[in-house]
C-alpha cells in the first residue's frame, strides 16, 4: 500500500521521559491524519521517528510501503517534511533554496531549476523569488518551506504544526494549499495544537498526550463522545419563555434548561440544521420573537478537555514561551520546541 | 493549484549512491555555504581583519624584543613569525565551521537535510569545503599584508606554494574538529567560543610565535609534538624562513626532524578521526 503510513508500538525515551509510550498510527493512502495534542505530548517526536530523523527505542514503522528503520534512505525519497523544525536557509533566495533541495532530492540541476520556477509561481512567491528568504514575511516563509517539501511531489507528506504562529489570513491560505495537495492524492500526517485545524483538514484525528494516543476517530466521532448537539435560544422578552419551552420540549430530546436572567433556553437535539429550521418555524408560528438562536456542536476543545482533564490551552501557553510567533520562531523555534518535548 | 502533485514525478530519483553522489551532494552544499558567505560579507571581513591585526601587532610590538637565534633583529622575527600567524589563521576556521553547523542545527536546516535522500557526509563535507575556500581567500590577503610589512621568502615559487598547501591542509583538517563541535553544542555562540578557547593554548604552546627553547622542558615536549608546530615548521622550511641559530628540535621529537611529512600525517589523522566522529554524530543528530 504505497502512500500509507503505518506504525506500531513506537517507544522513544529521553532520559526518564517517555516521549512516545507505545504509539500506533495508521494513515490509509490518500487520507489526512491530524495528530492533535499540546506541546510536549509527543507529536514532534512521532514525526521525527516517521521521517527517519530519530530512531525509536522499539516499535515498527512503514512509510510508503518501506520499512523506516531498515531502509531510511528509500523512505526519504518518498516523503516531504515541512513545519516547525524543517527550515529553509534565510540567506538564500527562495529560488536558490528550492533548487538546492531539488538537487539534494537527486534531480538534475536543470530539472531542479525548472521545478523551482513552477513551485515559486504556484505558491505566489514569484515576485520574491530572487530575494533572500530572510526578507520574507512569516506566511511567505511557511509557503516556501512547504514548497521545499513538495519539490518531488512525494506521495507522503509530514507537516509539523504548519500554521503555528500565522495570522488567520495566512493560515487560511496555507489551508487552501494543503487541501489542494490532498485533493491530488497525497497522504498527509499533520500535527497541530489547533483543534480547529484538525477539524478542518483531517479525515481522522489522533489525540495524543504524554506520549500515548488517548483517543482516535473522525472529528464527528470524537465530538459525539462528549455529548451531542444542542440548540440555544435567546427570546426577546421574559413572557415568551414558556411558549418557547414547549416548542423546544416537543422537538428536542431531553430536558430544557432555562436561564431566566438572560432569557436563554437550551435543549439537547439530534437532527442538525434541519431540526434547527423546524424549531425556528415553530417558534415563529407561536409568535415567539427570537434575539438569538444557534445550533451548538461540541468543539474539539470540549473533546480535549473531557479526554485529558486539562484544556488544550495549556499547550498554547507553552508555545508563547518558545516564541512561537512567525518572526521569532525561526531563530529559537526548533530547539526550543524540541527541548520542551524532551524535558516535559 | 491542484496540479502541484501532478506535474512532476512523485518520487525522487533513486540516489546513485557511492562516491559520485557524495561528491555531487557535497558540492551542492558547498555552493549553498559560499552563497551564504557572499550574503554576509562582514563575516569574511572580520575573518581577514583579525589575522591582519595579529601580523601588525606581533611585527611591531614584539618584533624588536624577541630573540631569534640570538638576534633581536626585527626582520628575523618577521620571517620567523609569518608561518606561525598563517597557521593560526587557518586553524581559526574551526570556529567558523562550528558556528555555521551549530546555526544550521539550531534553525532546523540539519533536519531538512537529514530528511532528504542525500549522501550522509555531504552536509559536513560541503561546509568544510566552503570554509576551505574562505580560508584560502583570507590567506591570500594575509600573505599580501605580510609582504607589505617586510616578510620575504627564500625558496622558489613552487616550494612557497607547497608551504601554503600544507597550511590549507591543516586548516581543512581543523574544520572537521569544528564540525564535530558544531554538532555537539546547543547554540552557535557556544560553538564560536568552544571552537576558539582550546585554540589559544594549542597555538601558543608551539613554535609559532617564539622558539621553544625558552619554554620549561615539559612544555618543550608538548610544543614539539603539537600537530600545529609540525605545520609551522614545515611551512617555514618551504618558505625558506628557517633561522640560523634556531635548532630544528630541542627535545629530539620526530615531527620536528621531519616537519613536512609530520604535518601531512597529523592533518590526515585529524581528518580521519574527526570526520568519522562528526559523520556519526550527524547521523544521530537530534540537538
Amino acid at each position: 500500500m504505497p502512500g500509507a503510513i503505518h506504525a506500531e508500538g513506537l517507544v522513544k525515551t529521553f532520559g526518564d521521559v517517555r516521549a512516545l509510550d507505545g504509539v500506533d498510527l495508521d494513515v490509509p493512502e490518500g487520507t489526512v491524519l491530524g495528530l492533535l495534542g499540546p506541546n510536549g505530548a509527543g507529536k514532534t517526536t512521532a514525526v521525527r521517528v516517521l521521517t527517519t530523523l530519530l530512531r525509536p527505542d522499539s516499535g515498527t514503522a512503514v512509510v510508503a510501503g518501506i520499512d523506516v528503520l531498515k531502509k531510511p534512505n528509500e523512505v526519504r525519497r518518498s516523503i516531504g517534511l515541512s513545519g516547525q523544525f524543517a527550515a529553509v536557509d534565510e540567506y538564500l533566495t527562495g529560488r536558490e533554496n528550492l533548487q538546492m533541495v531539488g538537487q539534494l532530492y537527486q534531480l538534475s540541476a536543470r530539472d531542479a531549476k525548472a521545478r523551482a520556477a513552477v513551485l515559486l509561481d504556484r505558491f505566489n512567491l514569484g515576485d520574491a523569488a530572487d530575494r533572500p528568504a530572510k526578507t520574507y514575511s512569516g506566511g511567505m516563509r511557511r509557503r516556501l518551506d512547504l514548497a521545499a517539501a513538495l519539490v518531488v511531489s512525494p506521495p507522503v507528506m509530514f507537516m509539523d504544526e504548519p500554521t503555528t504562529g500565522l495570522d488567520p489570513r495566512n493560515r487560511q491560505q496555507l489551508w487552501d494549499v494543503i487541501e489542494d495537495l490532498v485533493a491530488g492524492g497525497t497522504t498527509l500526517l499533520l500535527t497541530t495544537q489547533y483543534l480547529e485545524e484538525a477539524d478542518h483538514l483531517a479525515n481522522d484525528i489522533c489525540v495524543i498526550d504524554h506520549g500515548r494516543v488517548i483517543a482516535r476517530g473522525t472529528s464527528d466521532e470524537l465530538k459525539a463522545r462528549t455529548g451531542g448537539e444542542r440548540v440555544e435560544v435567546v427570546v426577546h422578552s421574559p413572557e415568551e419563555i414558556e411558549r418557547a419551552r414547549s416548542v423546544l420540549a416537543a422537538l428536542g430530546k431531553g430536558e430544557v434548561t432555562v436561564v431566566q436572567l438572560t432569557r436563554k433556553l437550551t435543549v439537547p437535539v439530534s437532527g442538525g440544521a434541519k431540526l434547527l429550521a423546524e424549531i425556528i418555524r415553530d417558534l415563529d408560528a407561536r409568535g415567539v420573537e427570537i434575539d438569538d438562536i444557534a445550533l451548538r456542536r461540541p468543539t474539539l476543545d470540549d473533546v480535549f478537555l473531557s479526554l485529558t482533564g486539562h484544556a488544550a490551552e495549556g499547550g498554547r501557553d507553552g508555545d508563547e514561551e518558545s516564541g512561537g510567533r512567525a518572526e521569532t520562531e525561526r531563530s529559537q523555534g526548533p530547539r526550543g520546541a524540541r527541548a520542551k518535548e524532551e524535558n516535559r | 493549484m491542484s496540479a502541484i502533485a501532478k506535474d512532476s514525478p512523485t518520487l525522487a530519483p533513486r540516489p546513485s549512491g557511492g562516491l559520485t553522489q557524495s561528491v555531487k551532494d557535497s558540492l551542492v552544499v558547498a555552493k549553498r555555504n559560499l552563497i551564504r558567505m557572499t550574503r554576509i560579507p562582514e563575516m569574511i571581513l572580520f575573518g581577514v581583519i583579525q589575522p591582519v591585526m595579529f601580523v601588525v601587532l606581533f611585527t611591531y610590538v614584539f618584533g624588536g624584543s624577541i630573540s631569534i637565534g640570538g638576534s633581536t633583529d626585527p626582520q628575523r622575527y618577521k620571517e620567523f613569525l609569518m608561518a606561525g600567524i598563517f597557521a593560526q589563521t587557518v586553524t581559526f576556521a574551526t570556529a567558523g565551521a562550528g558556528a555555521g553547523i551549530a546555526d544550521d542545527m539550531h534553525k532546523g536546516l540539519i533536519d531538512r537535510f537529514r530528511s532528504l535522500p542525500m549522501a550522509r557526509g555531504a552536509v559536513l563535507t560541503g561546509r568544510t569545503l566552503a570554509d576551505l575556500v574562505q580560508t584560502t581567500l583570507t590567506l591570500v590577503v594575509l600573505a599580501g599584508v605580510a609582504l607589505l610589512v617586510g616578510w620575504r621568502t627564500h625558496e622558489n615559487i613552487g616550494k612557497v606554494l607547497c608551504g601554503f598547501l600544507l597550511l590549507l591542509f591543516l586548516g581543512y583538517a581543523f574544520s572537521w574538529i569544528g564540525a564535530l563541535i558544531g554538532l555537539s553544542v546547543r547554540t552557535p555562540e557556544a560553538a564560536t567560543s568552544g571552537g576558539l578557547i582550546w585554540l589559544f593554548p594549542l597555538t601558543f604552546i608551539s613554535n609559532a610565535f617564539v622558539p621553544v627553547n625558552g619554554m620549561p622542558t615539559f612544555l618543550q615536549h608538548v610544543a614539539e609534538w603539537n600537530p600545529f608546530s609540525a605545520t609551522v615548521a614545515g611551512a617555514r622550511e618551504l618558505f625558506g624562513n628557517t633561522m640560523p641559530g634556531v635548532p630544528k628540535t630541542v627535545t629530539g621529537a620526530w615531527p620536528m626532524e621531519h616537519p613536512i611529512i609530520a604535518s601531512l600525517l597529523w592533518s590526515a589523522l585529524i581528518i580521519v578521526v574527526f570526520r568519522t566522529l562528526a559523520v556519526r554524530k550527524y547521523r544521530s543528530a537530534t540537538a
